[in-house]
């Protein structure tokens, strides 16, 4: 067990050194990074001093060597519109991106696992198309128009509650239903379909046939074995939410990570952005390490794989 | 044909890829579903009428009339024409930017597809036939681009690179691959060992036509259908980044960047933001009862 959780570590590190790769030549994409960080109003005497300053005169290898010291040792530059360093600025506002991506897993966890059992059990029922429907179209949806018709039926129509901004309870329902919606839709259906695969296994069949009833049969014996794909999931829809949460956000003016690094890509403040990318991809690298830690008490096989 | 080829030929005439017969019986057992055969008439409508889109709109969507702002859906204008669906901000016609907006839509969904399906699938074959160092490479590059909270990545290299339709299609289109690459390589481990193909490289056929000939008609179809749910996930991630302002630049119409015009006058003209948003939950529901129909038609199996 311990090898596989250390090759999965040392894994973990080598996706963080890709991620810092790309974070640093997103800035190169277009050769000389200068005029991107620059006000286009510089003039030449200018753009020659931060050129030097910046250490842009040194070969791309030297350059990015220099910015892997600086991240891991969290340094990643000073925000050029806030003038503080970048990664305090994200670290600031990372409670608030936490906040909304657990509301909306739990959200999502809370419907879609009960309506996908419900769904499996009550098979080719009422409840089963509406909940398949309902899955359906959550997951057809656009997480940025969901968002938008939230706010026109709950905020403008009936004032039921606000549109914009972070504070009590009241304030994060609409984010976090609009965050979760597709996960929960993801996670209903991966729910029905792994529990019917369930069911029809013959250990069920023996456990009914030995009089257990039906409801330990579903709730213990079944869902335990269902679990494990969900488990995975939730993993990788964690990326989905960090990414939803960046349209969420802006739509609702949301104080987190995700609204900071698009007004970073609008006010052209490279440094903060590629602090808030590096720290999102770094918190769902992590989050899948531990992941995969839960999956091997799970499912114990995977350890001697 | 030389005398390889027909050896080959022999032994491979029932193992290859699915004939001309078997894609027509599964096209009828995807017509008797009910589901995908209402996602296919709903993804071939919105095709049909982005190509036919100026004989059907009723309005230029370009065409301007600021003394009528913002009137509601059904209202006539002076000579007897009606704006079914309202007009925006500008006095434009939203039916006809709404029909409009599925070019931009389908055209970056079909090109990104098809750059990153084409990537997804060299590299699936490459890494699953291959093995060794080369699919470690290849894996962990698929796991640092899933590392990437993909809207962001795409946000930060188009705020570099600059808003185009060709800065989206590249973007979309190349950081989408791992999906296929990962199915593929799936399919391609259980390939390498099924007879025809061991039967192939045994009478001496070179890597890449057992690639090319043997191996990847067979992990074509799981291919068709990954890339068909992905198509439902690009229109939606085209629409976001037009909403952000950094898709496809105005005046053209776009879905998102209309939806982000109704944003603004939310209180007072509830029909901007609405109608756009439909046309994409429309279309992408489509496609995606379509996908899931071909799904469980072809490869029942699947898991995505």
């Amino acid at each position: 067990m311990n090898t596989f959780l250390i090759r999965r570590f040392l894994q973990s590190l080598l996706v963080l050194l890709g991620v810092s790769a790309v974070v640093f030549f997103i800035l190169h994409l277009t050769g000389d990074p200068t005029l991107l960080l620059l006000p286009p109003d510089a003039t030449a005497e200018e753009i020659t001093r931060f050129r030097q300053v910046m250490g842009f005169n040194d070969p791309v290898v030297v350059q990015y060597l220099r910015f892997l010291k600086g991240a891991v040792q969290g340094n990643f530059g000073e925000s050029l519109r806030h003038g503080e360093p970048a990664l305090d600025l994200v670290i600031e506002r990372m409670p608030a991106t936490f906040e909304l991506t657990a509301a909306a897993l739990a959200i999502a966890l809370c419907l879609a696992i009960p309506s996908g059992i419900v769904s499996a059990v009550k098979r080719n029922t009422l409840v089963d198309y509406v909940s398949t429907v309902v899955a359906l179209l959550g997951q057809s949806m656009p997480t940025f128009w969901l968002g938008i018709m939230l706010i026109l039926v709950f905020s403008v129509r009936f004032h039921l509650l606000p549109s914009s901004g972070r504070g009590d309870l009241a304030h994060l329902i609409l984010p976090a239903i609009t965050l979760g919606l597709f996960t929960t839709a993801r996670i209903t259906r991966l729910t029905r379909s792994g529990m019917l695969e369930v069911l029809g296994q013959d250990y069920i069949r023996t456990a009914r046939a030995k009089g257990v009833s039906e409801p330990p049969v579903v709730w213990k014996h079944a869902l335990k074995n269902a679990a494990i794909p969900i488990v995975t999931i939730v993993g990788i829809e964690l990326g989905t939410l960090l990414g939803g949460a960046v349209i969420t956000e802006t739509i609702f003016a949301w104080p987190g990570v995700g609204r900071l690094s698009v007004q970073a890509i609008y006010n052209r403040d490279f440094p903060l952005v590629q602090a808030a990318v590096f720290l999102l991809a770094a918190t769902f690298v992590a989050v899948n390490l531990l992941v995969d830690v839960i999956y091997t008490y799970l499912d114990p096989r995977i350890r001697f794989r | 044909m030389n005398h390889h080829e027909a050896a080959e030929s022999l032994v491979l005439v029932r193992a290859g890829a699915r004939g001309e017969h078997e894609w027509l019986a599964l096209l009828g057992r995807l017509v008797r579903r009910r589901t995908a055969l209402f996602g296919l008439a709903v993804v071939l409508l919105v095709v049909v009428g982005a190509i036919v889109a100026p004989l059907i709109s009723p309005f230029d969507p370009l065409e301007q009339d600021l003394v009528h702002r913002l009137r509601a859906p059904g209202w006539q204008d002076a000579s007897g024409r009606v704006h079914l669906l309202g007009t925006d901000h500008l006095g434009r016609d939203i039916l006809a930017r709404v029909i409009y907006g599925s070019r931009i839509a389908l055209l970056v969904g079909c090109a990104a597809v098809a750059i990153s399906g084409a990537l997804g699938m060299a590299i699936g074959l490459v890494s699953g036939y291959f093995g060794g160092w080369v699919d470690d490479v290849f894996m962990r590059l698929a796991d640092i681009q899933l590392a990437f909270p993909f809207i962001l990545l795409a946000i930060a290299v188009i705020g570099v690179l600059g808003p185009s339709l060709w800065n989206i299609i590249v973007v979309i289109g190349v950081s989408s691959w791992v999906i296929y690459a990962r199915i593929v390589r799936g399919e391609v481990l259980s390939l390498r060992e099924r007879e025809f193909v061991q039967a192939a490289i045994a009478l001496g056929s070179g890597d890449g036509r057992v690639l090319v000939r043997h191996v990847l008609p067979n992990a074509f179809t799981p291919w068709l259908v990954v890339a068909t749910l992905d198509m439902a996930r690009v229109i939606v991630v085209e629409s976001a980044l037009s909403f952000l302002g950094l898709g496809v630049q105005p005046p053209t119409p776009t879905w998102g960047g209309m939806l982000a015009d109704g944003r603004v006058y939310l209180s007072t003209a509830w029909w901007l933001a609405t109608f756009p948003g439909l046309a994409i939950l429309i279309t992408v529901l489509g496609i995606n009862l379509f996908g899931d129909g071909l799904r469980d038609t072809l490869d029942p199996r699947l898991k995505v």
